[in-house]
């Protein structure tokens, strides 16, 4: 299985980023868009092979590959397992669905970036950025341990900044291209962490090693404080998927993202790298499946989320912002079912939400495309007859996010809710209702999906045109490179339901969850099964709020915006001005977190540096250099006889302490003591030392302190004496280093225990 | 094996040619320089192939002064190889930068730079101590010049203080060299400046700190490690873009290489007192360097701090004294080397075509200079450390290693409780990881999006050929270093694993239990009892010296 080139898949689209940002300025611009296109097309089709064989591998079959023979990061420990980090790549059924979104729909998005882009003086490197990204998705998810996924979630951050600054010379475009690589990069923080931590317990951060049950153990019962590592490290790991995957409350960088073009914002802002973080959680299910606790957090978030970005998309009027809240709300509902252990259905509805969102960003792009680049949905209208296709596909995508039968966003977000439902909630910390809770909030969003993706729809295609008529004039159905693209997505939306049948309409008919089962069983509580009747109510329970959102939006913008939409908006003047300015939130960042730490950086910067550091420690000593230096004049007078008592003294100093260093060090002593015996071990000499001549030797004197009185001066630092009585005795050495006739002593009380037989003492 | 002597001492052997040269023929004398820095290059890389990383390679052994036992030993492991190859490789880039740039003194500046380069070389490869400071001041006096006669308005400000601040350091370090040299002789009666033998030299824990003291404040000064830092943002805002280039590129590295090389593995009681304070002050030069940085308003300023914060992980990294840590401190000095030289030569571009530094000037930039555009986005991206670029690696394993600091060779005093503990410590220096793509894609978008309203900048030309070639080799090595660390790794790790056991070895003959001053036997390899002796440290340095109460 080892000899498929797996690594040509991100390798491919990378090699078309390298050519197109090289040399892409001097190629004509159909050869650009095409080297871009080919590009993702044979990974894509490299991909399916690829597939295909891991079909014929059966259950448990993966295949493996690497960039690289030996390490790409490697430390060798003398204590501890060293760090072995390879350049691997693992496409197993969860990473091959993965690679199977990337590329089809990226080559999808390619191909309809060829018209939309067409005019774009910047198209080589607008096809080499989107290569990049491709390459760095496609690593992100083949990555075979963390840190190769790291590689490509940085990437994928990367090419995300660059592109929505893309057209950078409008201040905000660059702003908002910061911004996201930034609180990605607060988000990356708790990546690394986790990374470390992961680590930390289990000497390795490949997948695969991760999963092993000594790595699983040594997580579950190696503690800090009194949190277990891999409850800890997987809410790290979550806080990196927040960032990436715009959960609260780090979702601020996407709505933002929609500077960029429009079909980035259907590749990366919807269908591939907002949900790397819904991936990472899969991929480390095992891990994140150890503690319940830090399931329920990101169910919770996702919850959260998907309720919280649902109600600002109702009020929302760019269309791209609309699809940007409808996005964020959407990853809510995929962190709910990897939340309540519903894994395998959060996936799904990533595959589907990849389908459906992306065409829905591509149908926006049409719809601009013919607009001049009008973006406010209320002052669009009437389009249904202009565009067509453009106009069937959105409704099918429409249908589908808001979860129509037979429509794909039924059977996932039916999977999800059902998985709420039925979470089992025995969560300290946690309400034992957080199960149904987190369903209902999540029916709320999804009614609220319905109706905000309604109220565009019937805005910009239902009633009349509400902008300029001039413009109404030129609009126009997209070429076939755009429509293309929007029809085969809208396929996709509407069939790839199918794929996920719930048990209680057809038994075995999810495919999905069977084919995901052996990446995903192991470690994890079975995905929960309702009885069959309970689980049509809830079927029919979610089609009710669904259709409800449906004619909800209907009777208030079917016929351009009822006067009594208006009047609500009107009649909850404060509320609906919060939601509309999006709650606030990037307001308050700034002035909770940016402001104060700037301030915090100046402060550092004026009084640290400039005056305490600067000014008062390096100036001030200068100064006092300076009044030394004054003073010192006293001494170059060029009158020679000072300068000779200079010398003379300073020489008698030089040679006092060099001579009493030698003797002062001899002194210190050790004693050992044995019943009545003692020895005294004097420090002298290195006994490495060469031997002075004779007459050089330091000379040693020890004195016992029981009235003995003290020996004789001796060559050898070691004394040995016997005592007759038991008691405190105070030892004395005396050293004399007969070079310079300096001397030094020590002495130190020794409490004698024992009092001997025979009495023999003496110093030997 | 005399092509270590030669690679160091060619550069030299150059500058003295170009005095045979009349100074007027300023095309020779910028060739001839180009040429001996770009040759020198070439023979540096033949020092790799070959190359066995733990010990010391095409030894050079020449007596100087016989009777005070000094000797011209030069040697590369290692540990040295690539940081020598860094001098070589920022050197030819830094004189091509300044091609058109400097026109004053040309003859000079030529001279000055390799007689730079010779110390710098020099002060990389020495063995024996007293060469080492030999080099170590003689690459201070070239660096104070190109500060001081090529720089801006502030030069001789900056210059005096850069000269001033590193003096300081220095003098201390030779007190503790001369320290070292006597009581070696005191414990073998041979006077030696040989640092394979003063390695061996055993002191009592308090003359190991005070040496340790001596030899960290001239390299801490060096690295510049908070609070030790001022001197070096007026010094590279004054400095020409040369200078600037190897101040940053190669000067810092000194202190690191000099922690690592000379202060850690002599001193190892020493260290075990110390490295949790260095941690602290590490760690606060990491967040205070982004931040301060992120308020600036001259580019060059910017980068100046931007170094503080990682010359913070590299110490970082050295501190944490495990394999991973120091492995990440050697491959983040390469990175900061390549990154940061990198940036200062693109604001060296700018300043070129605008003579201005300060960020409102600038603005839009990314419309007419495609060419330069992607060349500075590629520097500020490996500055940032993103997966793929020469960041990275480096900062990845410093994390990872201090992570798990102090776990791997002994305990720490808990000065702030819970505070200290040093997955929190590492947490905290991983902020930087944020506040790095912070300030710098700030200064990215600053000087190159946004709308390009300022009519100077509106024909601004984009790279020349020669720029080109300056850049080139610049993004080749930062993707190297990012993609394919192994390269380099191959030869540190095995040298870096030596150090670390030859230091435990050392540490294990626990200091006190015997007699000072002694010698280590010579050629002990690292023995199976070192484990035992990581927990014999354990014990031991809560109270460092605690059998040594008589000496008080």
């Amino acid at each position: 299985m080892d000899e498929f080139p797996l690594y040509l898949i991100p390798l491919l689209p990378l090699c078309g980023a390298a050519i197109n940002l090289l040399f892409g300025r001097h190629l004509p611009r159909a050869a650009v868009a095409a080297i871009g296109c080919t590009a993702v097309a044979m990974a894509a089709v490299l991909a399916w092979k690829a597939f295909a064989l891991l079909e014929h591998a059966g259950p448990s079959g993966v295949l493996t590959a690497s960039f690289f023979e030996g390490d790409w990061i490697y430390a060798t420990e003398a204590s501890g397992p060293s760090l072995h980090i390879g350049a691997g790549l693992l496409f197993d059924r969860l990473s091959g669905v993965m690679v199977l979104v990337i590329t089809t729909v990226g080559f999808l998005i390619h191909l309809y970036s060829t018209a939309y882009m067409e005019d774009d003086p910047g198209l080589a490197r607008y096809f080499g950025y989107l290569n990049l990204f491709t390459g760095a998705m496609l690593i992100l998810v083949l990555g075979d341990s963390l840190p190769v996924t790291f590689v490509g979630w940085e990437g994928v951050g990367l090419c995300s900044y660059l592109l929505i600054g893309f057209w950078f010379d409008k201040e905000q475009n660059a702003y908002a291209g910061r911004k996201a690589f930034i609180v990605n990069r607060i988000g990356d923080f708790g990546f690394l962490l986790g990374m470390f931590l992961l680590f930390s317990a289990t000497s390795t951060l490949k997948y695969s090693e991760l999963g092993a049950a000594d790595s699983m153990g040594a997580l579950q019962h190696a503690f800090l404080g009194k949190w277990s590592f891999a409850a800890i490290a997987s809410l790290l790991l979550f806080v990196g998927a927040t960032g990436k995957s715009a959960q609260l409350p780090l979702y601020v960088w996407l709505p933002d993202a929609m500077a960029g073009p429009t079909p980035v914002s259907a590749l990366i802002h919807a269908a591939t790298m907002v949900t790397a973080g819904v991936y990472m959680i899969a991929r480390l299910h095992f891990i994140f499946a150890i503690d319940p606790f830090v399931l329920a957090v990101i169910a919770s978030v996702g919850a959260a989320t998907a309720l919280f970005a649902a109600t600002v998309g109702v009020t929302q009027k760019p269309i791209k912002k609309i699809l940007a809240y409808s996005t964020v709300s959407q990853l809510g509902f995929m962190f709910i079912g990897v939340g309540v252990g519903a894994t395998g259905a959060g996936v799904f509805h990533l595959v589907t939400h990849a389908f459906f969102k992306a065409g829905l960003f591509l149908g926006a792009g049409s719809i601009m495309h013919a607009l001049a680049g009008e973006e406010d949905v209320t002052k669009m209208g009437g389009l249904a007859r202009r565009m067509p296709i453009t106009r069937w596909t959105f409704l099918v995508y429409c249908l589908a996010i808001a979860g129509i039968f037979p429509f794909s966003g039924f059977f996932s977000k039916d999977a999800i809710l059902a998985g709420a439902f039925a979470f089992d909630a025995d969560v300290p910390g946690f309400p034992h209702w957080l199960g149904f809770a987190i369903y209902a909030v999540g029916l709320c969003a999804a009614f609220l999906t319905a109706f905000y993706m309604f109220r565009a729809y019937w805005l910009v295609f239902g009633g009349k045109f509400r902008g300029d008529p001039h413009t109404f004039d030129h609009a126009h159905e997209s070429p076939p490179a755009m429509t293309v693209p929007l029809v085969a997505l809208a396929v996709g939306s509407a069939l790839l339901g199918l794929l996920g049948i719930p048990e209680a309409m057809i038994a075995h008919a999810n495919l999905f969850e069977e084919w995901l089962a052996p990446v995903l069983a192991s470690g994890h509580a079975e995905s929960p099964h309702l009885s069959a009747g309970l689980e049509w109510g809830l079927m029919l329970c979610a089609s009710g709020v669904a259709l409800g959102g449906i004619f909800l939006a209907r009777s208030l913008y079917a016929n351009g915006i009822s006067p009594t939409a208006d009047r609500i908006a009107e009649g909850l003047p404060r509320l609906y001005k919060i939601v509309f300015n999006k709650y606030h939130v990037d307001e308050i960042y700034d002035l909770l977190v940016i402001r104060p730490l700037r301030a915090v950086a100046r402060f550092f910067w004026k009084v640290i540096d400039g005056l305490i550091i600067d000014l008062i420690l390096v100036r001030g000593s200068a100064l006092v250099v300076d009044l030394v230096g004054r003073g010192a004049r006293f001494f170059q007078s060029g009158d020679v006889q000072r300068y000779v008592v200079g010398v003379i003294v300073g020489t008698g100093a030089i040679v006092g302490i060099s001579a009493n260093w030698t003797a002062c060090n001899a002194a210190p002593f050790e004693v050992t003591v044995a019943g009545a015996d003692v020895t005294v071990h004097a420090r002298g000499m290195s006994p490495g030392q060469v031997a002075r001549p004779k007459n050089q030797q330091l000379e040693y004197s020890f004195d016992f302190g029981d009235g003995t009185g003290e020996g004789k001066p001796q060559p050898s630092s070691v004394g040995k004496h016997h005592y007759d009585a038991k008691g405190k005795k105070t030892i004395t050495v005396r050293v004399r280093d007969p070079r310079w006739d300096t001397r030094s002593k020590e002495s130190r009380t020794v409490v004698i225990p024992g009092v001997p037989a025979e009495g023999r003492g003496g110093v030997r | 094996m005399t092509l270590l002597a030669i690679v160091t001492l060619l550069p030299l052997i150059g500058a003295i040619a170009l005095l045979a040269i009349p100074a007027e023929e300023e095309g020779l004398h910028r060739g001839i320089g180009f040429a001996v820095a770009l040759g020198t290059f070439f023979l540096s890389l033949l020092l790799v192939p070959g190359l066995t990383p733990a010990q010391w390679n095409s030894v050079v052994d020449w007596t100087w002064v016989g009777a005070l036992g000094i000797h011209f030993k030069l040697g590369v492991d290692g540990i040295s190889v690539f940081l020598v190859i860094l001098t070589t490789f920022l050197m030819p880039i830094a004189m091509l930068s300044s091609w058109r740039s400097v026109q004053k003194k040309v003859r000079e500046y030529m001279i000055t730079l390799l007689i730079l380069e010779t110390g710098m070389i020099g002060a990389f490869v020495a063995l024996d101590l007293f060469v080492f400071y030999v080099f170590w001041e003689v690459m201070l006096i070239p660096m104070y010049l190109l500060i001081g006669i090529w720089g801006g308005d502030r030069r001789i400000y900056a210059s005096i203080k850069f000269v001033l601040y590193t003096m300081v350091g220095s003098l201390l370090m030779i007190v503790a060299i001369l320290y070292l040299y006597v009581q070696h002789h005191e414990a073998t009666q041979v006077w030696s400046f040989d640092y394979d033998e003063l390695r061996r030299l055993v002191l009592s824990p308090r003359e190991q700190l005070f040496c340790f003291l001596a030899f960290a404040s001239a390299f801490c000064i060096k690295v510049p490690l908070f609070p030790f830092h001022t001197w070096l943002p007026d010094a590279h805002v004054e400095a020409p873009t040369a200078g600037s280039v190897i101040l940053a590129g190669v000067l810092l590295k000194f202190g690191t290489y000099g922690l690592l090389r000379f202060a850690m593995p002599m001193f190892p009681s020493a260290v075990a007192m110390c490295a949790p304070y260095l941690t602290i002050l590490a760690v606060i030069g990491i967040v205070y360097g982004s931040l301060v940085a992120w308020v600036q308003t001259d580019v060059k300023k910017l980068i100046a701090y931007s170094s503080v914060a990682h010359l913070g992980f590299v110490v970082l990294g050295l501190m944490a004294w495990n394999g991973r840590g120091v492995d990440g401190a050697m491959l983040t000095m390469l990175a900061h080397g390549i990154s940061t030289g990198g940036l200062f030569l693109a604001i060296g571009v700018l300043y070129e075509r605008r003579h201005t530094r300060r960020l409102d000037e600038f603005g839009g930039i990314a419309a007419v200079m495609p060419k330069f555009t992607a060349v500075f986005l590629i520097v500020t991206l490996a500055s940032v450390g993103l997966p793929g670029l020469s960041g990275f690696p480096g900062e990845f394993l410093i994390l990872l290693g201090s992570f798990d600091s102090w776990r791997t060779w002994g305990g720490m005093p808990h000065m702030f409780g819970f505070g200290s503990h040093p997955k929190i410590i590492a947490s905290v220096a991983a902020t930087g990881v944020i506040l790095g793509a912070v300030y710098l894609l700030w200064m990215f978008q600053k000087v190159m999006f946004g709308p390009n309203n300022n009519p100077k900048n509106k024909q601004l030309p984009d790279l020349s050929a020669r720029e080109i070639a300056v850049f080139v080799p610049i993004v080749i090595a930062a993707f190297w270093l990012g993609l394919y660390p192994a390269t380099f790794l191959a030869r540190i790790d095995p040298a870096v694993t030596q150090t670390l056991a030859q230091f435990r070895q050392k540490a294990a003959d626990a200091p006190g239990k015997g007699y000072t001053p002694r010698m280590l036997a010579r050629d002990s390899a690292p023995s199976a009892t070192s484990a035992t002796a990581i927990g014999a440290m354990d014990g031991d340095h809560g109270q460092p010296g605690h059998d040594h109460g008589s000496h008080r």
